[in-house]
């Protein structure tokens, strides 16, 4: 069985795995980061979307063995360990979730989308959570909380003010 | 779902690929970024013995300047395609037709050559390099995109060859480039999409390629309406009108989505908007 | 100080604070000592006799703990129930949770491996050798009635389980000299439901008690239902619905997975864990719709209806499951709609065919009927030359009338459709976009727009029991709250309607914070337990509000007599004396004499003083049982443009004004319409179960049964008028199912409507862009409109999907 050392959520493991073992199992079943649900078989739904050195993936479509090596981070290693993330608050603000079983998948995808383009508007929201599915919200507050999430992570105009 | 038992190797240079995959047999299987092939392993579609990943070759990484052409290698994900400044400047179709690749998080992990190798007519990117004339180069030799796809989700690739990338000529740089895909949803494949370039002199058509996406068991050219715009004026007048035979010579299947007569028809409405947004008419 | 009221404002879901972190607790993340993991074979064919099952390798594979046949657990595992027996003599065939003779649907279980992973059990499943004699699939209604049709049910003779007929007033004198006769035929495409989160199921036994975790709507009922299955007693089953993904009526079920869990557990002594895949789930979750409606529609030639007759046959899949034959029966008395008639004929007829038995999906039976009537409605206006609008006018219960006796026997309590109508008219920027409309088409654009309208009501709560049971329904329809002041003032509220995203732990918080006067962080909300919540009807139809919300005002009120008691003994007052606002009791007149809850509450604990005959503790508990449905309505607006080159349907805009009484929490209900827009619209555009010419389920993934994401959706504007129910106290009616109901005919409406100047009347659904360029072409249905015909249903071809 290949070994694989892969950071998690800060945390670093070394584990045997079968060469077929999902990434999104070996979260879940082996090292109990069950954060990360998952929702389909092939690749359409994004529940299981986590970053893998820092860029969205679906981690049901990802081998562990393929992230040998790699940084992976869930919706468990979101925030600093004391408040939310402001994606995670502006997801409660905006009652952009539900059932929320899409919802750690659906921040993680959002947070990427934001690395990518800070400002959003809400057609690029909606085309850049296309790899991500939700039943029960219909989508608009999603669009609505990652729009506020991108005003809160940007620099406030009279900070900027300040540092000129 | 839960994919079938495989062995694993991860070999460090193309030698070294080709011998795995030479010693796997039939038996063995390239995976570059696995998102057409996880799916498929994991609904017990595909049972291969031995998975070759090919992520650490490093002659499969990077766009390369050869000058007349690029060439791409078969690991460039989708991102990086996007992002990579000697596309944009000389294959910008291939950026546009990348940008309507499955999803962010797809595209981050999915390969240039992967989906390429994978030989889907329904992938956005085949219908491309189909047009382009581009230059499968393989750890053994080079194959023309019109000899690269054989059939359904079959390439000519040897079973012990392995893609290393894709020479694309950067003669179609100057010209107007647009990839219409035609979708049900967002998470749909194209129903029929279309890859054109357009090279205008003033109002008439200098030249234009045509690659269609599902419109047979493999990417075809529309070359009768290559053929018909060429020496024509640019105009949508005229661009709907040569492309009335679109469907030529296709025999596009009939589907969840689409019965073939539909997508004949598609092709034709397609084609004529293609055109006319590459001409920028 | 009085604090804001609770009720009504927009407070953020407590239930959010696991669901954003990844600290929620969905049934596939419980572990157990021991836990092994069970996969099940399903059929690969849509009916065939099992002549042989060979599981003796499949035993000796790696980490294989057991494999069962379905003839292994024949003697223990039962039948699968049916709880709604709408006719006394309706074919109700057996339907064990593991096939043991015969195989009925693609993906119906035959056999069970239980291994130490999930990837040993999958294995396994693989070295199983089954042999099958094919029988013939029975895929198409309309020729599974006819004489002579293969039959899905050798044994009972017919493929028909039922039929159910309604009648109100004299539909033939309403149809004899009619001046106007539409005839329609619409099919209710099959749609999966797809519940973000996968079905799961964890067994554990101690003894003889066992519990089992299910991601389930009906923990109270499944427990019921299990004991009878298995004959493993009531009170000695316990079952959990942890966190569960969504549901929209697929969980609302008794699932023969379910049922294996418990004996594989009984059996082998160690608890067991089955998830499901997606696709395996799109094959055996219950689907949802899948009507065949024959409708004729009577008209006076001003607009006015006369009457109404429906013909359904609506397919049951294989067998009967929980509430199967009831789904369209609930529809019966809804294809009325909101509109005065004379007379109204309905018929059904359930089907057997060899496909995956269908049951409750969001709206269930409503959104058949509501789309009839409002496809009808606007072929009436377009058959007429009037504005949609104005043909509803004509004919919709107007505000003053109510409360209103429907022709189906109903009584509308309240409504206003006219505001609601009024409001939606001008969101939506009305009479600007038939203007656009009329420019469109006299400049013959390829890009036409299409107006859509749907004025619905539904009905909700399903209860009261007692009408319940006059439908031969197996349960009752009330609901159990149960409210306990802790000492310290803080209060536990026990709810037996099982939240699975619907929001219950904040709006039945703020119910309790302002009945008993304390802050909403105060109460904490129990439900989904049958250990904690030991009463209650579960969560579906959307009664939750209506029917367990009332349950637990009721309850608040009975702690606050109570402690109004106990306040007049500690004040030494009488009763009748004492006020209580702002979460404390004093005397009238001496308002510096007050008791808080809390100290109410504490004293009532301790018991050190209490009055002649009083209980300690200010606990309480309470049923509620309607006296009646409560029907939220609402008026819906949609602009679609239709490319008709392509077929595209694009939506430009959506205007949805909800009429759900009194709100609770506005943040929540909103979220509600949303979400049910998105699943009546992709009903419209998107979702189809298909199946092949040999049965096969061909849409299995999420790759071929299309849900729609983000981009595929318009924003919403969303508003609402408030006609408070006058049947609760609350005034509340009911809202996760409106947005379902109300859209896909408004979104249907609204292609038609682009398409009528070329002819086109119908486009079926889902309306694919293939379907819209079909009917553009005259391939679309052939119906009849025919001015002074008497009754009689017409016949029209399907549009079939062989070819697609």
């Amino acid at each position: 069985m290949p070994r694989v050392s892969i950071e998690v959520d800060g945390v670093k493991y070394d584990d045997d795995v079968e060469p077929r073992l999902l990434l999104a199992h070996y979260l879940r079943d082996r090292l109990g980061k069950v954060g990360t649900p998952i929702g389909c078989d092939t690749s359409n739904c994004g529940a299981c979307t986590v970053l893998l050195d820092g860029m969205s993936v679906k981690s049901c479509s990802v081998l562990a063995v393929q992230a040998d090596g790699q940084d992976v981070t869930t919706i468990e290693g979101l925030g600093d360990g004391q408040g939310l993330h402001p994606l995670q608050r502006a997801f409660h603000q905006e009652h952009a979730l539900q059932c929320g079983y899409c919802t750690p998948g659906m921040i993680m995808a959002a947070l990427d989308l934001l690395r990518e383009n800070p400002d959003p508007s809400d057609e690029e929201v909606r085309e850049g959570l296309e790899g991500n599915l939700c039943r029960c919200t219909g989508y608009q507050n999603i669009v609505r909380a990652v729009r506020r999430a991108a005003g809160d992570l940007s620099p406030k105009p009279a900070q900027q003010e300040a540092t000129r | 779902m839960i994919p079938g038992s495989f062995d694993y190797v991860r070999p460090s240079s193309l030698d070294e690929a080709v011998s795995a995959l030479r010693d796997a047999g039939d038996e063995g299987k390239v995976i570059a970024g696995g998102q057409s092939l996880l799916p498929l392993l994991r609904l017990r579609l595909a049972f291969p013995e031995v998975l070759i990943d090919v992520a650490s070759v490093p002659e499969l990484h990077g766009v390369r300047d050869e000058g007349s052409s690029l060439l791409v290698g078969a690991m460039t994900t989708h991102y990086d395609v996007l992002r990579d400044p000697l596309i944009r400047e000389h294959a910008p179709l291939v950026a546009a037709a990348t940008s309507t690749v499955a999803d962010p998080a797809v595209r981050h992990r999915g390969t240039f050559g992967g989906s390429l190798a994978h030989a889907d007519p329904a992938g956005d990117l085949p219908a491309v390099v189909l047009a382009m004339d581009g230059v499968f180069v393989t750890s053994s030799r080079e194959i023309p995109a019109a000899e690269f796809f054989a059939d359904y989700l079959t390439s000519t690739l040897e079973p012990d060859e392995v893609l290393v990338g894709v020479r694309l000529p950067k003669a179609f740089a100057g010209w107007g480039f647009h990839y219409e895909k035609f979708h049900r949803t967002a998470q749909a494949w194209a129903i029929v999409g279309v890859a054109c370039l357009v090279d205008r002199s003033g109002g008439e058509v200098a030249g234009a390629r045509i690659g269609l996406t599902n419109m047979g068991s493999t990417p075809v050219r529309a070359s009768a309406v290559e053929a018909a715009v060429r020496g024509g004026a640019a105009d949508r007048e005229a661009f709907r009108a040569a492309a009335a035979s679109a469907a030529e010579g296709t025999s596009p299947p009939s589907d969840l989505h689409g019965s073939s007569d539909y997508r004949r028809h598609l092709a034709t409405v397609l084609t004529a908007r293609a055109l006319s947004a590459a001409a920028g008419v | 100080m009085t604090a804001a009221p609770e009720i009504g404002s927009a407070r953020l879901r407590s239930e959010d604070a696991r669901l954003i972190t990844g600290r929620t607790n969905w049934t596939d993340n419980i572990q157990l000592p021991g836990l092994l993991h069970a996969a099940f074979l399903r059929s690969p064919v849509a009916h065939a006799r099992i002549t042989a099952i060979d599981v003796s390798e499949a035993r000796e594979r790696p980490g294989v703990i057991a494999v069962f046949t379905g003839a292994d657990l024949a003697d223990e595992q039962g039948s699968l129930p049916c709880a709604w027996p709408v006719t006394e003599d309706m074919v109700l065939p057996d339907h064990p949770p593991i096939a043991v003779s015969e195989v009925r649907y693609v993906g119906e279980p035959v056999a069970v491996v239980v291994a130490r992973d999930r990837y040993a059990a999958a294995d396994a499943l693989e070295a199983i050798d089954v042999d099958y004699e094919s029988l013939p699939a029975v895929l198409d209604m309309e020729s599974a009635v006819r004489e002579g049709a293969d039959l899905v049910h050798a044994d009972k003779g017919t493929n028909k389980s039922y039929e159910w007929v309604f009648e109100a007033g004299d539909i033939d004198a309403a149809f004899r000299d009619a001046p106007v006769v539409i005839e329609r035929r619409y099919v209710q495409q099959r749609l999966i439901p797809t519940a973000m989160e996968p079905r799961a199921v964890v067994c554990s036994a101690v003894g003889d008690e066992y519990t089992l975790w299910s991601a389930t709507q009906i923990p109270h009922i499944l427990r019921l239902m299990l004991a009878t299955v298995t004959g493993i007693p009531e009170h000695r089953l316990r079952v959990v619905a942890p966190d569960v993904g969504g549901g929209f009526g697929s969980k609302l079920q008794v699932y023969g997975e379910e049922v294996a869990c418990l004996l594989l557990t009984k059996r082998l002594g160690r608890p067991i864990k089955w998830t499901e895949s997606r696709s395996e789930g799109n094959a055996t979750v219950h689907h949802g719709r899948d009507q065949i409606q024959r409708l004729s529609l009577a008209a006076d030639s001003d607009g006015r209806i006369r009457g109404l007759k429906v013909d359904l046959l609506a397919d049951m899949g294989a067998y009967l499951m929980l509430v199967t034959p009831g789904i369209p029966l609930l529809g019966a008395f809804m294809f009325n709609g909101i509109y005065k008639m004379d007379a109204y004929h309905f018929k059904c007829a359930g089907i057997f065919t060899t496909k995956t038995p269908t049951d409750a999906y969001r709206g269930a039976g409503r959104p058949e009927a509501t789309y009839a009537i409002e496809r009808l409605m606007d072929e009436l206006a377009g058959e007429l030359s009037l504005d949609p609008l104005e043909v509803r006018r004509r004919n919709w219960i107007k505000h003053e009338e109510f409360p209103y006796e429907t022709i189906a026997g109903l009584t509308y309590d309240s409504g206003n459709y006219e505001a609601a109508t009024d409001k939606a008219r001008q969101l939506f920027h009305y009479d600007e976009l038939r203007a656009e409309q009329a420019d469109r088409r006299d400049r013959g654009d390829p890009v036409q727009l299409g107006i859509g309208v749907s004025t619905f009501t539904e009905m909700c709560g399903l209860a009261p029991s007692r009408v319940l049971g006059s439908l031969s329904y197996g349960a009752g329809g009330w609901e159990h709250a149960s409210v306990r002041v802790l000492p310290s003032g803080k209060v536990e509220v026990v709810t037996g309607s099982s939240a699975h995203g619907q929001g219950h732990e904040t709006a039945w918080a703020q119910i309790t914070a302002d009945r008993l006067g304390v802050p909403f962080e105060d109460v904490r909300v129990l439900h989904g337990d049958t250990a904690v919540s030991p009463k209650g009807m579960d969560t579906y139809g959307s009664r939750s509000l209506a029917v367990g919300g009332v349950a637990l005002y009721n309850a608040c009120d009975k702690v606050i007599d109570k402690a109004r008691r106990m306040a007049a003994h500690l004040l030494e007052a009488d009763e009748k004396d004492i006020d209580f606002e702002g979460g404390a009791f004093s005397v009238r007149g001496v308002p510096d004499q007050s008791r808080t809850l809390q100290e109410v509450s504490l004293a009532a604990f301790a018991a050190h003083d209490l009055p002649e005959g009083f209980e300690p503790s200010l606990d309480s508990d309470a049923t509620h049982d309607p006296d009646n449905f409560s029907f939220p309505h609402g008026t819906h607006l949609c602009a679609a443009e239709v490319d008709t080159e392509t077929g595209y349907v694009k939506i430009r805009s959506y205007v949805a004004v909800d009429d759900v009484g009194k709100v609770v929490n506005p943040l929540i209900v909103e979220g509600q319409v949303h979400g049910g827009l998105a699943q009546g619209i992709a009903q419209a555009l998107y979702e189809e179960a298909v199946y092949d010419a040999d049965g096969n389920l061909t849409t299995t993934t999420m790759a071929d049964y299309l849900l729609p994401a983000a981009s595929d959706l318009p924003t919403f504007t969303t508003d609402r008028t408030e006609t408070p129910a006058t049947t609760n106290p609350l005034g509340v009616k009911g809202v996760g199912e409106a947005g379902t109901i109300a859209s896909t005919p408004a979104v249907v409406n609204a292609i038609v409507d682009a398409l009528r100047p070329y002819g086109v009347d119908d486009v079926p659904m889902p309306c694919t862009p293939e379907r819209v360029w079909r009917a553009l072409r005259g391939g679309g249905p052939e119906h009849s409109t025919r001015p002074g015909a008497g009754g009689g249903l017409g016949s029209a071809t399907e549009d079939s999907r062989s070819e697609a």
